[in-house]
């Protein structure tokens, strides 16, 4: 609940020509990133994606427990990145976030713009960008546990840089920018945590079962395990 | 959460809003909730003249307010952070029942719990009156690239399976004794996340078959219809009368 609510920016926070400008930078970045998504995954892009999307959509539906009585739920963004590649991923969590913005009435529809660039264009780069930076200690369970950590939590923080990056440009100049800067910060770095334990778990279980599906892992083989004894 | 709301917020019904084309509707509500985020906070009047239109659009759909009320509490969060401005911003204050609150504090936070409630009110309003499936299709009328329409219509489509495979997990889950209370007892949890996105991913290469063997071309069919002039012009009129008070209020 404290993910989304943190997150999803309501109408009025913005001004109309920053939360246009940020359609234009959102409009763009889902250009590009439907573009590349067609390259990563050919002519079954549509489906996966899809199917991608619902899950996505699934897994902000289930809370976990931060403490007795507070409870959150997933972003995504960097689990996307680090499972579907981020071109996918991108697409994947904006379409998510137009439909609950349409559909379900979550999210201000002309913070639309500023949403989708925080959470999926910001967030699913970040993620990426750090997953990738600290592939090579990604050897083993242990190494991608981590970096999918690091990756999320990164992503959490960075992604709400872009929410403090927006209430700079067109927000009320009323209130300090240090001290939003340092609430919102502060509070994605706790969210951060609580993501970064959750998609490092996911990543860890899909690479235990399917490692070919994991997007960061592609290009890296595992060597050959010969395993001797007598079967149990 | 949403797994709750994702079908309480669609009213069946067959008023002329119901009726009216999805995507004059999708642009109707744009247009109109830029309208409001564009009227200046002091004009307390403009906001009560929104209200009123687009109370008038609620009786023509038949939607009961307090079917409304009830789903606009997802607001709450940003009302409380409202509420909380007038004691944090700076500026000249003024005394009310003996509390010190900012002048500046009391506008902002005026400011976004006027404009997200409306904004949140004309969301419920289209949730209401348009099914997911009908909202696609007006997207698909507005030219939104074909990829992101095909997606769209597939998440939306399989959400359900996967809603429910995800709670089942979870009952079976909790069948086995799993009571998490602290974010170090989540590991059950993410596995069977884990385990959620390999279904789904499956899912996924099993449903692209299943559409390839039935010659799918790489497009939805377009299942829309294009609205008339007099369908946008009537459809358009909320939205006029808002675009009128934002020309007043300015």
């Amino acid at each position: 609940m404290t993910g989304s609510v943190a997150m999803h920016m309501s109408d009025g926070l913005l001004n109309p020509t920053t939360s246009l400008l940020f359609v234009g930078v959102a409009v763009v970045g889902l250009a590009v990133a439907t573009a590349k998504a067609r390259g990563d995954l050919d002519d079954r892009t549509a489906p996966l994606a899809g199917l991608v999307a619902a899950f996505l959509f699934a897994t902000q539906m289930l809370n976990f427990p931060v403490l007795p009585g507070v409870s959150g739920h997933l972003l995504g963004g960097a689990l996307a990145a680090i499972l579907v590649g981020p071109w996918v991923g991108a697409l994947c969590v904006s379409i998510v976030l137009v439909v609950q913005a349409l559909v379900f009435a979550d999210g201000g529809v002309t913070a639309l713009g500023a949403n989708v660039t925080n959470m999926a264009l910001i967030g699913t780069a970040t993620g990426f960008l750090v997953a990738t930076a600290l592939k090579r200690f990604a050897t083993g369970k242990v190494g991608l546990v981590v970096v999918a950590f690091v990756a999320a939590l990164v992503n959490t923080v960075v992604a709400s840089l872009g929410f403090v990056l927006e209430f700079a440009i067109g927000g009320d100049p009323a209130f300090s920018l240090g001290a939003v800067t340092a609430t919102v910060v502060g509070v994605h770095c706790l969210i951060g945590i609580g993501e970064g334990v959750i998609t490092a778990l996911t990543v860890g279980a899909v690479a235990a079962v399917r490692p070919d599906l994991v997007y960061l892992l592609r290009g890296t083989t595992r060597p050959l395990e010969l395993r001797e004894g007598t079967p149990a | 959460m949403s797994a709750v709301h994702a079908h309480l917020l669609h009213r069946p019904g067959n008023t002329p809003v119901h009726r009216l084309a999805p995507q004059v509707k999708v642009v109707a509500a744009v247009t109109g909730v830029l309208c409001v985020v564009a009227t200046p906070r002091e004009r307390f009047w403009a906001f009560g003249l929104y209200l009123a239109v687009l109370a008038g659009v609620w009786v023509i759909a038949r939607i009961p307010p307090g079917w409304l009320a009830a789903r606009a509490l997802i607001e709450v969060p940003f009302v409380v952070l409202a509420l909380a401005f007038p004691f944090l911003a700076g500026g000249p204050t003024v005394e009310f029942l003996g509390l010190r609150l900012s002048e500046h504090g009391l506008l902002s936070g005026w400011n976004i719990a006027v404009k997200g409630t409306l904004g949140v009110l004309v969301s419920l309003t289209l949730a209401a009156t348009t099914t997911p499936g009908e909202l696609i299709v007006g997207l698909q009328r507005l030219r939104v690239p074909t990829m992101v329409i095909t997606i769209a219509t597939l998440m939306l489509r399989y959400l359900d399976v996967i809603a429910a495979e995800a709670r089942r997990m979870r009952i079976a889950r909790i069948c086995r004794g799993h009571d998490p209370r602290f974010l170090w007892q989540v590991g059950a949890t993410a596995r069977g996340i884990g385990t959620l996105f390999i279904r789904s991913y499956e899912r996924g290469e099993r449903v692209h078959l299943a559409m390839v063997s039935r010659g799918w071309t790489g497009a939805m069919p377009d299942q829309g219809q294009p609205a008339g002039r007099r369908t946008w012009l009537v459809g358009l009129i909320p939205t006029a009368l808002a675009a009128i008070v934002l020309g007043i209020a300015l």
